[in-house]
């Protein structure tokens, strides 16, 4: 009997370092996935690495026939898509976030707008980027005719408009929580003051918020930046870089992720494959970056 | 003196103007979008559309069976994978939360979050469908399975670390080996919000087309191989959204409008489950 018991206690604890082992296998499991994504970017961007060196980030001429890669045309139209996107997004989002953080907390229109506003990430990226196909760019190419710019309809101004509305709920959820975290005390002492209420967001909430608000900012960043389909269809994929700036920002570009996209699946030889696989690489390097001073900007705010 | 109260007075009220109406400015392009979609899609939604697979250019009828098929194996697949890893990563990081390894993990998790998912498709890509020279359903499942497991881990951990200690506690005292703790206590007490982390990332994953492009790639046939190219729904709408054919832009809108459902149900189920039992995710 007593025989019995032990052997079945021996089993149990057989089972119990089996499963906490288990626990640290897929723990590991996760960092071992990062690291291979890694290395897969980095072993299979080496043969472009190595024929076109530092130089493929500022070379112009994309030009696969020829086996010619230069990155600029991608990398501007990546930067300038998210850095509108982002101009356009911050008025908005600040806005939630100081209306659902300081002005109306709490009730149904605060409820029902807070879970509108994060509907909007919810929405597929492929389905912004159709109704942007068939909605948005008639518009833009009338309004194109009318300021006398060449009327492509489609293009980098489409694409930023479609992507700054999709990247506000990033920012905002979070400037909601950070801006509802500020403490009563210091606020009530500025009314104390007799400070008004724009006085109290302007000189005690928004610089109390300021390096949370910029973390989701930077998230917002990092999403525009990766942001693939809607982007695809709305940019109109040229690999030329325009000439005037008004060609630049209403002419088709496009970025990164929207070469990747729409050319992966053509490449047929090995530099031309490397060449995307390099883009991907500096894509992930960009969005991990930022994606990560964000994250640890928002750790230590609310630790504080 | 007086004057002056006024105008600060004034340039309060007239700020919360400017904020409130900019706050709910945002959510016009979202409804205008919604509505755009739901007319659209509404009218090409029958029996007969669900049933089968698109018609070629210039023959009527048609429907997404294929991709309404394929976008639900791939997800079913994608969830069967991530759904052990996330779950045991989330209760390992809840549970060890100051060891090396949790750290790094966690920082793994951060950066997973934010890797563009038109990478992880290329990553997939060189994984799978290059050795095996041909894409593959499966290759897309697994895809859609990395970008799923940050939020089914993220969401473990917060609602297993917002269990109170003492039910882990007792159960422990009682002599109850340590696994039978987590799989009989922990996980049936945070169950809700595990299940709303899961059903929040499949909302995410099912509307997700740039891992697909190079994974599953697509196939205008009914397929139920794992093995075998797949049509999926967020894919049909991109191939058809910039053919010329109107045909094809009428099973484009359709196929929006069953995807936008789907999004929106499981986001609804999911809000409501986390009210229900008052989660933060």
């Amino acid at each position: 009997m007593k025989n019995k018991r032990l052997d079945l206690s021996y089993s149990q604890m057989k089972w119990e370092t089996m499963f906490r082992k288990l626990l640290i296998f897929m723990a590991a499991l996760l960092v071992l996935v990062i690291i291979g994504i890694l290395i897969t970017l980095i072993i299979e961007s080496v043969p472009s690495i190595k024929a076109l060196g530092i130089k493929f980030l500022w070379s112009k001429t994309w030009d696969p026939v020829q086996n010619i890669y230069g990155a600029l045309p991608f990398l501007i139209g990546t930067l300038l898509t998210s850095f509108i996107a982002l101009i356009l997004s911050l008025p908005f989002s600040y806005s939630v976030s100081i209306y659902l953080g300081e002005y109306n907390p709490k009730g149904w229109l605060s409820n029902l707008l807070k879970n509108t506003i994060e509907l909007i990430a919810a929405v597929p990226s492929i389905i912004y980027g159709f109704w942007g196909l068939f909605v948005l760019v008639p518009v833009i190419r009338a309004i194109e005719m009318k300021i006398g710019v060449a009327p492509y309809g489609i293009g980098i101004t489409t694409a930023s408009l479609v992507l700054a509305v999709m990247i506000i709920p990033y920012a905002a959820s979070l400037g909601i929580t950070l801006i509802r975290m500020v403490p009563a005390s210091l606020k009530e002492g500025a009314y104390a003051l007799g400070a008004t209420r724009f006085e109290v967001i302007r000189s005690v909430i928004l610089p109390y918020t300021r390096t949370g608000l910029f973390a989701g900012v930077l998230l917002s960043l990092g999403r525009a930046l990766g942001e693939t389909m809607a982007v695809t269809m709305l940019i109109g994929n040229t690999t030329s870089i325009a000439g005037t700036f008004k060609d630049l920002l209403f002419g088709p570009g496009n970025t990164m992720a929207s070469v990747i996209a729409n050319e992966f699946t053509e490449a047929d030889h090995t530099e031309y494959l490397s060449a995307l696989v390099e883009l991907g690489l500096v894509l992930f390097f960009v969005t991990v970056i930022i994606n990560l001073i964000g994250k640890r900007i928002i750790t230590r705010f609310t630790q504080h | 003196m007086e004057a002056r109260l006024k105008i600060r007075n004034t340039k309060s009220l007239l700020f919360k103007g400017l904020i409130v109406f900019l706050a709910f400015l945002i959510t016009i392009p979202l409804i205008v979008v919604l509505l755009y979609i739901i007319k659209q899609g509404v009218m090409q939604v029958n029996w007969h559309f669900l049933t089968h697979v698109p018609a070629p250019v210039g023959e009527p009828g048609g429907g997404i069976a294929n991709a309404l098929v394929g976008s639900i194996l791939m997800v079913a697949v994608a969830t069967i994978i991530a759904i052990p890893v996330g779950i045991l990563s989330g209760i390992y990081l809840s549970e060890n939360p100051s060891t090396k390894l949790a750290y790094y993990s966690g920082l793994c998790v951060d950066i997973l979050q934010g890797v563009p998912s038109i990478v992880i498709g290329i990553v997939v890509y060189l994984w799978i469908v290059k050795p095996a020279g041909t894409f593959s359903a499966i290759s897309g499942s697994v895809a859609l399975a990395i970008m799923m497991l940050p939020i089914v881990i993220r969401s473990t951990e917060q609602t297993l670390r917002l269990l109170p200690p003492s039910l882990k506690e007792a159960a422990l005292s009682l002599g109850v080996p340590y696994h039978r703790v987590i799989i009989k206590v922990i996980v049936p007490c945070g169950f809700s919000g595990i299940l709303s982390g899961i059903m929040l990332s499949v909302a995410r994953i099912i509307g997700e087309t740039a891992p697909l492009l190079f994974t599953a790639l697509g196939n205008s046939f009914l397929s139920y191989s794992m093995k075998k190219p797949m049509e999926s729904l967020p894919h049909l709408i991109y191939t058809y959204a910039t053919s010329p054919y109107d045909d094809w832009h009428n099973l484009a809108w359709g196929a929006s409008f069953i995807l936008l459902m789907f999004v929106l149900i499981l986001n609804i189920v999911t809000k409501l489950i986390t009210r229900k039992w008052n989660i933060q995710l």
